[in-house]
């Protein structure tokens, strides 16, 4: 592979991979075999669902966390640990509520040992730059949302960093804040004012990769990797109604729902019941279905319109759709959403007849389910203990989704009266139900 | 209610296993022993056997559940004063103004200095019966473990969600029902928590009031700390050691059995929507829930409670009586009556003090509170300086948080005071200074609640935070002073709180010691408590109580209350 660093390059990530060993001879795998690079004057996103790795990744180059396997190339050299000239912004903040606002943009520069009068001056400067004047000796309390994410902004822009590594900024904001301030980064980025050299962002939102980036890297998840790479040359500012705009992002809503090419090599071949489940409620599952039946989708809909009216983030909106597909209730094709025979059953149904249908849906679709019930139905006493499926789930995923997974099969099958659940006794039965 | 399920399918449910067998025995073990020391308790004091204390260690397991009894009564005294003073304090703004402040003062006063004064009232209740120093006995364990609780149920009471508060008049619950439905749920974690504290505060009194001497009568009720009490007259060292072993298996079975179960239980009551990663149930709440028979007498006893915590009781006639305004006139009254009742009491104590010490008692008191003061001051930083780094280390580091964690509890739950002969048996044979080698005793027992304190609080450091931190390469000096001790400030203030409240009362007992007929002392004014306490001379009890509370009182007022309040204003999140 050829390492060059005169052509600009800042940072190169080459065959990274990221498991977690776990008590069986399996692994958890998050990464694998991620390779990018990123040169000076960039700006890139990294566009993937939750749980997919992207914040994984972006740790492991901001030196957060040692990939497993695989290096880190930080301008040439061997990353070890987190490198000088890259600072990060987080999604939460991180703002040290006991430092003022000067004191938190200060932070990064006391680090480096950067004389009082020389920290103050450059704070003093981005301060004014990022449009926090006259906020100094506030605490992170007394400052809104957008306020706070952009103390954060300035603490890292202070280090001049050449790196600047962005983990989903805005999706903690509101919509109108988010929008302002991605408008105002965008705008010093153009303009060249801001004193760094690239941007790495993490996103999953996929108007705000196509708004902001030059370069897109779409990610896929279980393990995670990047799929796809798109070029995004439209000349900023974008105006989200250019056709071309809309363009783009519709390949990406087709990119990110396509079918798994079948065949496709599964480390590990996971069995049936260790199908991930989405924590989707049964009433948005109704409620899904019911908008699609109705105008103006007639049983069709483009997911990024279907996005924009629900004011959905992609990121509740594709599990909502998989969750649909999964019960066979509906259909993801290319960035659409196509409701099935047995999805208009379902809604034509009422609230009593609705639920033998989910519990049909429930059986047939979901092994999880359809094995708690078996289990259920053998045993004597008609009882069994959650901790042996969540252990059994254990196995093919991480403690956390075996959780979620197991959470939304109770809610489920307890909706569908498939089974009953004591959240005490941590078991299940068959009292109560019909 | 439920759908009823086959009725094969229940008889098979309930057909009893290996563990109902178990606890049956258990059960009427229970019952046997409670028996056994109540018929003790009525025997009069004269009788040969009533107050014998023997140092064979084949006692000690029958003093050992005789100790316990006298915690668990002193717990149910301090449960049933909970239930009412909080909630007397809490409903009525008038009583509350009062009670509130008493509360604080009880809370911060040393108590053990009063001991002989209780013993002389309870025995002349009933005269020449053993029953009666029981009951001082168990009053002092009371003393100990009811202030903080009451505390705890109050703060409860005060706080409500409104919203709840609103959905239970909406629907009309007397105030009977409200109380035990809606307010009594909400404090339970609280409560539980401080229960859990109180019972460490506990065990550092059984120990000191089972040997009771007023002026030349001393008696020893049979009990794990007249067994040691005994041991130290008769210089039995491998006694001690006998009794720090059964110490430490009771402590452990009572964690194991009764506390660990009930804080996981309670869990259920917290007032969040969103659960938390939940951790696995202590493996005897995971017994009760499977034993059938257990679970049936539990399901009886919750239902009986249900029944009677349902009641339409009710102390107002209607809902809108508790809406109306407070009369100034009814305000005036009440401050004139509370007025006049201070100065009475006032009046009071000053005629009776001043016929029986004058003012260089004053001083000598003061000096020896700087005394005192000093000590408590030197050890809090000394322990600051060991467990505030070894805590942050601990917490950091998940896996060994959650080792650690126990353990600290533990250790705080711990008499410490049982671990002092083996100290004073080395000042002793090497000859120490006992003014400045007494002194570790103080914190020996107290330190614990700083070290989890921090533990917890740096378990609890957002991880995001400390990212960022690792992001911009804060580390060494810098790290320490603007990223981890701002962060665990809040939590260790409220450890030292109660590490330094601890101190003081601990002061009392730590300041002297005896081991045969040497006995050692340091100067302070624990020691100088434990000398007119011993003398019987009730002035300068009173006297060396007040100056302790004086500074107790002062030291929370002038340090740790401003040092909490920044705490929570500035250092916290939300």
């Amino acid at each position: 592979m050829d390492i060059n660093v005169t052509s600009g390059e800042l940072l190169r990530v080459e065959a990274c991979r990221q498991a977690y060993p776990k008590e069986s001879n399996l692994e958890l795998i998050v990464l694998e075999n991620v390779n990018l690079s990123l040169r000076a004057g960039e700006m890139v996103a990294l566009l993937g669902r939750s749980g997919s790795g992207k914040s994984t990744l972006l740790r492991i180059i901001a030196g957060l966390l040692k990939p497993t396997a695989g290096r880190v190339l930080w301008r040439g050299q061997p990353l070890q640990g987190p490198a000088e000239g890259v600072a990060m912004v987080f999604q939460s903040f991180a703002l040290f509520p006991w430092l003022t606002v000067c004191e938190n943009v200060q932070l990064g520069l006391e680090a480096k040992g950067v004389p009082r009068a020389e920290r103050e001056r450059r704070a003093e400067q981005g301060i004014d730059l990022i449009g926090l004047g006259g906020f100094e000796n506030a605490y992170p309390r007394e400052l809104s949302g957008g306020m706070r994410q952009r103390v954060g902004f300035a603490r890292a822009l202070v280090v001049h960093p050449d790196l600047l590594l962005m983990d989903e900024p805005f999706s903690a904001l509101d919509v109108l804040t988010a929008e302002t301030l991605r408008t105002d980064l965008i705008d010093l980025w153009s303009e060249d004012k801001l004193p760094i050299k690239s941007v790495l962002m993490v996103t999953h939102n996929i108007e705000e990769a196509v708004l902001m980036c030059d370069r897109i890297l779409v990610f896929s998840s279980n393990p995670g990797r990047v799929v796809n790479e798109l070029r995004v040359n439209l000349p900023h500012p974008r105006n989200r109604l250019d056709p071309m705009f809309r363009k783009i992002v519709d390949d990406i809503y087709g990119l990110m729902t396509r079918r798994e090419a079948p065949g496709r090599p599964l480390a590990p071949a996971a069995p049936g019941i260790a199908t991930k489940l989405h924590p989707v409620g049964t009433n948005l599952i109704a409620g899904l279905l019911e908008t699609l039946v109705g105008e103006p989708y007639n049983g069709r809909a483009d997911l990024p319109a279907l996005a924009e009216t629900l004011q959905l983030e992609l990121d509740e909106l594709l599990p909502l759709g998989e969750t649909l597909q999964l019960l066979r209730f509906a259909e993801l094709e290319e960035g659409d959403i196509r409701i099935t025979p047995a999805g208009r059953a379902y809604v034509a149904a009422d609230i009593e007849d609705r639920k033998p249908l989910f519990a049909a849906a429930l059986r047939a679709n979901v092994p999880l389910i359809s094995m708690i019930r078996q289990v259920l139905e053998e045993r004597w006493n008609h009882r069994a203990s959650a901790v042996r499926f969540q252990d059994e789930l254990e196995d093919y995923m991480s403690p956390d989704y075996a959780e979620q997974t197991l959470r939304t099969a109770i809610s489920w099958g307890r909706f569908a009266e498939l089974f009953s659940y004591d959240e005490e006794a941590q078991q299940f039965s068959l009292e109560e139900v019909s | 209610m439920s759908d009823r399920p086959f009725p094969s399918l229940v008889a098979v449910r309930r057909l009893p296993n290996i563990w109902d067998l178990a606890a049956v025995a258990f059960v009427f073990g229970l019952i046997i022993a409670v028996v056994e020391i109540a018929r003790h308790t009525w025997q009069p004091i004269s009788a040969p056997e009533a107050l014998a204390v023997s140092l064979d260690p084949g006692n000690l397991p029958n003093y050992a559940l005789r100790t316990t009894m006298r915690m668990f009564a002193a717990l149910a005294a301090s449960l049933a004063f909970t239930f009412t003073y909080a909630t007397a304090a809490a409903k009525s703004r008038r009583a509350g103004a009062v009670m509130i402040p008493i509360l604080d003062i009880l809370q911060s006063v040393p108590i053990l200095g009063f001991l002989t004064f209780t013993v002389v009232f309870f025995m002349s209740l009933f005269p020449g019966r053993v029953l009666g120093l029981e009951l001082a006995a168990v009053f002092a364990i009371f003393t100990s473990q009811a202030w903080n609780m009451a505390f705890s149920l109050y703060q409860s009471l005060k706080t409500v969600p409104r919203d709840l508060e609103e959905a239970a008049r909406a629907f009309r619950l007397s105030a009977w029902q409200r109380f035990w439905r809606l307010e009594v749920p909400f404090g339970m974690p609280g409560l539980i928590w401080n229960t859990m504290m109180s019972m460490s505060g506990g065990w550092f009194f059984v120990t000191a009031s089972e040997a009771i001497s007023v002026g030349d009568n001393t008696w020893k009720l049979p009990g794990i700390g007249s067994y040691v009490a005994l041991a130290l007259e008769r210089r039995d060292i491998v006694a001690v050691a006998y009794a720090i072993v059964v110490m430490l298996l009771v402590i452990l079975a009572y964690d194991q059995l009764l506390f660990r179960p009930l804080v996981a239980w309670s869990a259920k009551f917290r007032f969040e929507t969103i659960s938390g990663a939940a951790a696995r149930d202590p493996w005897m709440l995971r017994l009760l829930r499977r034993t059938y028979l257990l679970q049936m007498i539990g399901d009886g006893i919750a239902n009986l409670f249900f029944r009677f915590s349902g009641l339409r009781i009710s102390l107002w006639p209607s809902h809108r009586a508790r809406e109306r305004a407070p009369s100034r006139a009814g305000d005036a009254a009440w401050l004139t009556v509370l007025l006049a009742v201070i100065g009475i009491a006032l009046w009071q104590i000053v005629t009776y003090m001043a016929a029986a010490i004058g003012w260089d008692d004053i001083v000598q008191a003061l000096r020896l509170g700087c005394y005192t003061l000093a000590r408590v001051a030197i050890l809090m930083i000394l322990a600051t300086l060991v467990w505030v780094p070894i805590g942050v280390w601990l917490g950091l580091r998940p896996v060994w948080a959650r080792r650690a964690q126990p353990v600290a509890q533990f250790l705080a739950a711990f008499p410490a005071n049982l671990l002092f002969p083996p100290v004073v048996l080395a000042i002793v044979a090497l000859d120490l200074n006992p003014d400045i080698w007494l002194t570790p005793l103080i914190i020996l027992g107290t330190q614990w609640y700083i070290l989890f304190n921090v533990i917890a609080g740096a378990a609890a450091f957002p991880s995001d935070l400390r990212e960022a931190a690792s992001n911009f390469r804060v580390q060494g000096g810098l790290w320490w002073r603007r990223v981890i001790l701002p962060g665990i400030f809040p939590y260790y203030v409220t450890g030292a709180i109660t590490a330094s409240g601890g101190s003081w009362n601990a002061s009392i007992v730590a300041e002297t010691a005896a081991w045969g007929d040497t006995k050692i002392s340091a100067h302070g004014l624990g020691a100088y408590i434990a000398a007119a306490t011993e003398k019987g001379d009730m002035a300068r009890v009173v006297l060396g109580v007040a100056v302790m509370s004086g500074f107790v009182v002062l030291f929370n007022r002038l340090l740790w209350r401003p040092l909490y309040a920044y705490a929570t204003r500035r250092l916290t999140l939300d």
